[in-house]
């Protein structure tokens, strides 16, 4: 290596980790800030309490459990429709218009705004099906916007499993449905693991899909044909309408909390699932 | 009755021909050894025994190819039941992301075999067969990739094994592994054709000489000469023949 290529390499080591360092300064301080502000309101009377006075005082109890009610409500809906439609694309079919259709629809779907989602949900469950402002309209909704993103990471993920292993699970007298059952899917497991995380990530942190059509009710949801608001639109709310900044924080702080909570035990599950293989 | 025949065997990805009607018996309890240079078509002819080549979109064959008897392409065959009677090895070592016991365990369990106790005694039957019991036994439940390259063959091996297969088939299974492991596998092989009839693409001539029984020389898709190893080595009837196992090409 001569001076000037040492220079070059210096260079370029110099950068990179400046972009490295001033993502993580960035998104520490984001993170950190948030905390700071919450965590002090963060008590067992906030996370078990409904709101009271419009949020200005009481909990968040209500919020919570909106949440996971439409999140619930989304995936349940998503991952069997999305994965199974991965797996049609990537093992049942050949190449031809339909299959290029189908991705082109979910590749844009996958861009647009998550307000064009709402205003279809509001328009299509919530008047025209007359399922009212509900979780369950929330939840549809929501399904439909997370079904791009699952749909094109399972199919990657299924796309990258090596040919080998369908060979050799075919050369030992499986059927399809047993390769792809005990050969493929195992293996594809992380990749799809991955875009479902995502997705309930985009589910917990969605407001204008959901206030459109899950509402803001403040009442606890007793079934998923109730109104309901979720956090994430709780959080808009009390901070757009000034009506109380601490508790919004304390929502934000929670929200952060739970989406690092479900990396950690979906992951974690992934982990105890894969042990054996690799 | 040879245990496998093939008559006037035509082989075509899309509309190129890679074999160019072959026809070869092949006798139970006996190794044949395909040999033949690159693109000869013996992976392909190979993959026509347990029609493996239906997985490769545009393949197709044409001909006969029968095993004890009945045609293998009969509408009344079973694919599955095929495959367990015809186990594949294959060129590179390719276990499963599964433990050492699941893979050998996956043939069985397929044909509905879920008793424990019972997959128990198949897999380390099998893997005695397949001499990496010593190997592995402490180890069952641990990744298969965690193996050396020539442990994770015999696993494949014991694999096939636990099929409780008829034919055995081995595309070229030594090309990834160090000579130890080869020699160790050929051991295997001598013990197997006891109970199986097994058919192996050497990866060159001198395994050939060292594990088959017959050869049978492939060249473009066109078999040259085919009979007792002993017969072929030492006086070749085709020119070709003695080219290819002079080292003169190929």
């Amino acid at each position: 290596m001569n001076t000037n290529d040492k220079t070059i390499e210096k260079i370029a080591k110099a950068i990179i980790w400046s972009a490295a360092l001033f993502v993580l300064v960035i998104l520490t301080a984001i993170i950190a800030y948030i905390l700071a502000k919450g965590l002090p309101i963060l008590n067992w009377g906030f996370l078990t309490q409904i709101p009271r006075n419009m949020g200005r005082s009481g909990g968040i109890s209500s919020t919570i459990v909106g949440t996971l009610m439409v999140t619930a409500v989304a995936l349940v809906i998503a991952i069997p429709f999305g994965i199974g439609t991965a797996f049609y694309l990537a093992e049942y079919t050949k190449e031809s218009w339909a299959t290029r259709l189908m991705r082109f629809s979910a590749e844009s779907l996958a861009g647009i705004p998550s307000i064009v989602y709402g205003l279809f949900g509001f328009i299509f469950f919530v008047i025209s099906l007359n399922m009212k402002w509900s979780v369950l309209s929330g939840g549809l909704t929501l399904s439909f916007m997370i079904l791009p993103t699952i749909i094109r990471t399972s199919e990657e993920a299924i796309r990258s499993v090596p040919t080998t292993y369908r060979e050799v699970s075919f050369s030992l007298g499986a059927t399809k449905w047993q390769t792809i059952s005990k050969a493929v899917f195992p293996s594809a497991l992380r990749g799809i693991t991955n875009g479902v995380i995502l997705s309930i990530g985009r589910c917990i942190a969605e407001t204008a899909a959901v206030i459109l059509t899950a509402g803001t009710a403040l009442k606890m949801p007793t079934s998923i044909f109730s109104p309901t608001r979720t956090m994430a639109v709780h959080f808009y709310i009390l901070a757009r309408e000034g009506i109380s900044m601490e508790n919004a924080y304390g929502t934000a702080a929670l929200l952060i909390i739970l989406i690092f909570l479900i990396n950690v035990v979906a992951n974690a599950a992934v982990n105890r699932l894969m042990e054996k293989g690799r | 009755m040879a245990k496998i025949s093939i008559k006037d065997l035509k082989f075509f990805y899309g509309s190129n021909e890679v074999i160019h009607g072959i026809s070869l018996d092949i006798a139970a309890n006996e190794i044949l050894a395909l040999i033949g240079p690159a693109n000869s078509g013996i992976t392909t002819l190979l993959r026509s025994i347990n029609r493996l080549y239906e997985l490769t979109p545009g393949a197709r064959m044409e001909g006969e190819i029968t095993l004890d008897g009945d045609d293998i392409n009969a509408s009344s065959v079973s694919i599955t039941e095929l495959r367990r009677k015809v186990g594949m090895v294959f060129d590179i070592p390719t276990p499963l992301p599964l433990s050492i016991f699941d893979n050998v365990a996956y043939g069985p369990r397929l044909s509905g075999n879920t008793n424990k106790q019972d997959l128990m005694v198949i897999v380390e039957k099998s893997l005695r067969l397949a001499a990496v019991w010593d190997d592995v036994k402490d180890r069952l439940s641990e990744a298969a990739s965690s193996l050396s390259g020539g442990q994770q063959q015999r696993l494949c091996i014991a694999r096939v094994l636990a099929l409780e297969p008829e034919v055995i088939l081995l595309d070229r299974p030594c090309s990834g592994l160090d000579p130890i492991s080869t020699t160790k596998l050929e051991g295997s092989l001598e013990e197997l054709k006891k109970d199986y009839t097994i058919v192996i693409a050497p990866h060159n001539t001198q395994q050939a000489v060292r594990v088959s029984d017959s050869v049978a020389f492939l060249l473009m898709g066109d078999l040259i000469e085919a009979g007792p190893t002993s017969e072929v080595f030492v006086t070749p009837k085709d020119t070709r023949t003695s080219d290819y196992i002079t080292g003169r090409f190929g």
